[in-house]
């Protein structure tokens, strides 16, 4: 098991139906992403980028084909099942945040291990250690609307990373931040998932920053249409 | 921390929870205040007429079915051992607080006078133990329900008290001070002849011989049947004039000694009573103390059958009835209301936080979760909205009570006090505050179930 990739895609299809029409967001996708590395979904606008990060993430599920995440075939999952994995073995970082708004930076990163049924003690250590990491312990008691756009991001990261999880999932993380706080967040990424060795897969169609990824997989129309390997540094 | 998101959610839109939580906490407030008038409503009416009937009558078999009509012939011969029975039992004797005989009546009430007379119906009691009923008062409701003084006198078998309109009937207006009375009409002649002179002599000549002391005291002739079918007539002197409160029985009452009701019943036979009342110093006693007296009905193979208030007045249910589906239809429109403002309150906080949803779903939070959350926020807005609107009728209904106004019941005659009943009312209030919540929770329910039926996709891509 341990030697299985992060995620294996075999001939994955996801179709729509949209007002009695049939649209083919993913038109058969077989893939191996492997663990513990920084990959880079590319493509332009309408390609499936979101889709196959969906479904490497766990919350929809292929129309045709298997997916398989850290060694767990999801197809045949219950509801509960699968949400249960994803609280354990996923984490999300959105490009609009999605920060629960009631809560301080603190309550936000924390809220993940409710699920998980840790100490009191534990979940203030962990949380305590991840919002240093990224930077914002002293503004743990902050709410979201009194953090800046990267502020809110390096949060949502440590949201993701708290639990420890083998999959953390990022669609266009940058897409809502200026140039500066996107490469800062891409290396902050970078350098969290090099500490904890968790793999990243992340969608962008920003190619500056495609310079930072392990592997590329380009794909348009619903199709692979290339992968691109590079040692990691 | 589910519960500090719900409180924080909750305040999140404080204008609209306010409302939602206005909207419980004004059902929560009609629902205190009605169900307190009604409860004084009820437990005055029980209390008048335990007052007057008690809680349970013995008759002889068959007089409740068919001898109301006819009470002589329907009395019960030993009432006296039927009235030791009762008094001596030991299992009785802790629930009763007063067993009394009694007999009713129907005759000719005339006031010759005036040459004026109408029928009466009457019931003849014994003085002190009927002043100890009129006494019972277990709800300590804190008004005047009428005199406690039966207006007789037990060493004075000749008194009797009349309904107010009654003595208004038979010219005894100024004799008893009352008020409301038509002027006196002119007494029309009966003959102008004069009267022989031997006859004037020998009328004057008797006067003489009877000659005694004036007794000034109004009174009043009662005729009436006996238990054979005989006319019979007394004398009774008028104590009293009391209001009756129902203008029917104003007009008609007669109430009289024990002893003069069986004279005029029963005059020289056997003496008897048509009923033995019972009354309790609980209502709550009631089931159990029929129970017991069925019982030694039975073990005595005694002619007799035991009747309580319900049955003897059926008003008393009827009252029961119509303020019970009265407060029932205000109790459904008040949860209908609840109901639509919670769920608009709550579906609304579905739509605004459907990406927050799909976040915490992505993260790893179950269905279950989802739900407990959304049912989590509508209990807190129940609790505190029925909780304050309580309150706030503990609130008016002291501020009623306290000012003084009164109303006039249907079918009375006196006004009566406008009271709210708040002591004692905990089981009514606990009832409302958890009506309320469930109203709440069915509320919440849709909407919760709503949130957490959304696909996750489609939730995080709500904008």
């Amino acid at each position: 098991m341990t030697d299985s990739p992060a995620v294996r895609l075999d001939a994955v299809e996801k179709t729509y139906a949209e007002d009695g029409l049939r649209v083919t967001a993913l038109a058969g996708i077989t893939a191996d992403i492997p663990r513990g590395r920084f990959v880079m979904v590319v493509g332009p606008s309408g390609s499936g980028k979101s889709t196959l990060l969906n479904l490497i993430g766990c919350i929809d599920r292929p129309t045709k084909g298997t997916v398989e995440v850290a060694g767990q075939k999801i197809g045949a999952l219950s509801d509960d099942a699968l949400t249960d994995f994803r609280a354990r073995a996923v984490g999300f970082v959105f490009q609009n945040f999605n920060l629960f708004p009631v809560l301080s930076a603190y309550e936000n990163v924390e809220y993940p291990l409710l699920m998980l049924g840790l100490s009191g003690r534990e979940r203030r250590e962990r949380t305590m250690a991840m919002l240093d990491q990224v930077g914002l312990a002293d503004q743990a008691r902050q709410r979201p609307n009194q953090l800046s756009g990267g502020q809110k991001q390096r949060v949502a990261i440590a949201r993701a990373l708290v639990k420890g999880p083998s999959l953390v999932l990022a669609d266009e993380p940058t897409a809502n931040l200026d140039s500066a706080n996107g490469e800062a967040i891409i290396a902050l990424m970078r350098a969290v998932q090099r500490e904890h060795n968790t793999s990243f897969v992340f969608s962008t169609h920003d190619p500056q920053l495609m310079s930072h990824a392990d592997e590329i997989f380009s794909i348009r129309d619903g199709l692979l249409v290339g992968h691109t390997t590079r040692e990691a540094a | 921390m589910l519960l500090k998101i719900a409180f924080r959610n909750i305040l999140r839109n404080r204008r609209r929870s306010v409302m939602s939580m206005g909207a419980i906490a004004v059902g929560a407030t009609a629902m205190v205040l009605f169900g307190g008038f009604v409860a004084t409503i009820i437990l005055g009416v029980q209390t008048d007429t335990v007052r007057r009937t008690g809680h349970l009558a013995i008759y002889r078999n068959g007089y409740f079915t068919f001898g109301s009509g006819n009470p002589a012939a329907w009395g019960m011969p030993g009432y006296k051992d039927v009235l030791a029975m009762v008094r001596a039992d030991p299992v009785l004797a802790p629930m009763t607080n007063v067993v009394t005989p009694t007999v009713a009546l129907f005759g000719i009430a005339g006031n010759f006078a005036v040459e004026v007379s109408r029928t009466f119906m009457g019931a003849g009691v014994v003085p002190g133990e009927r002043d100890m009923m009129r006494r019972w008062n277990p709800y300590n409701l804190n008004y005047n329900r009428g005199t406690t003084d039966s207006g007789l006198d037990d060493a004075d078998p000749s008194k009797g008290v009349l309904g107010a309109g009654l003595a208004r009937v038979l010219g005894l207006c100024e004799a008893l001070a009352l008020g409301d009375c038509p002027p006196p009409q002119p007494k029309a002649a009966v003959s102008d002849a004069p009267v022989a002179a031997d006859i004037a002599a020998l009328a004057d000549s008797e006067k003489a011989a009877n000659a005694e002391p004036v007794d000034t005291r109004p009174h009043i002739d009662l005729l009436a049947a006996t238990a054979g079918g005989a006319p019979n007539v007394i004398n009774m002197v008028v104590s009293r004039a009391d209001r009756q409160g129902v203008k029917e029985i104003d007009d008609a009452m007669v109430i009289m000694h024990f002893d003069l009701a069986q004279q005029l019943l029963y005059g020289r036979g056997e003496k008897r009573a048509v009923a033995v009342v019972v009354q309790l110093h609980n209502t709550r006693d009631m089931p159990a103390a029929r129970a017991r007296i069925a019982e030694l009905i039975k073990a005595r193979h005694l002619d007799l059958e035991v009747r309580d208030f319900t049955e003897i007045v059926p008003f008393y249910g009827q009252v029961l009835g119509m303020f019970g589906a009265i407060f029932s239809f205000i109790a459904v429109i008040m949860g209908v209301i609840v109901l639509f403002t919670v769920v608009n309150t709550m579906g609304m906080s579905v739509m605004e936080r459907t990406a927050e949803i799909g976040t915490a779903r992505a993260i790893g939070l179950r269905r279950s979760g989802i739900r407990r959350q959304f049912l989590l926020e509508g209990w807190i807005l129940g609790a505190i909205g029925a909780t304050a609107g309580i309150l706030l009728g503990i609130l008016l209904a002291t501020i009623v009570n306290r000012a003084g106004l009164t109303w006039l019941p249907p079918g009375q005659s006196a006004p009566s006090p406008l009271s709210v009943m708040i002591d004692g009312m905990w089981k009514l209030h606990a009832g409302i505050w958890l009506g309320l919540m469930v109203m709440t929770t069915l509320a919440a329910i849709i909407p919760a179930n709503r949130a957490a039926r959304l696909p996750v996709v489609d939730a995080l891509r709500h904008v």
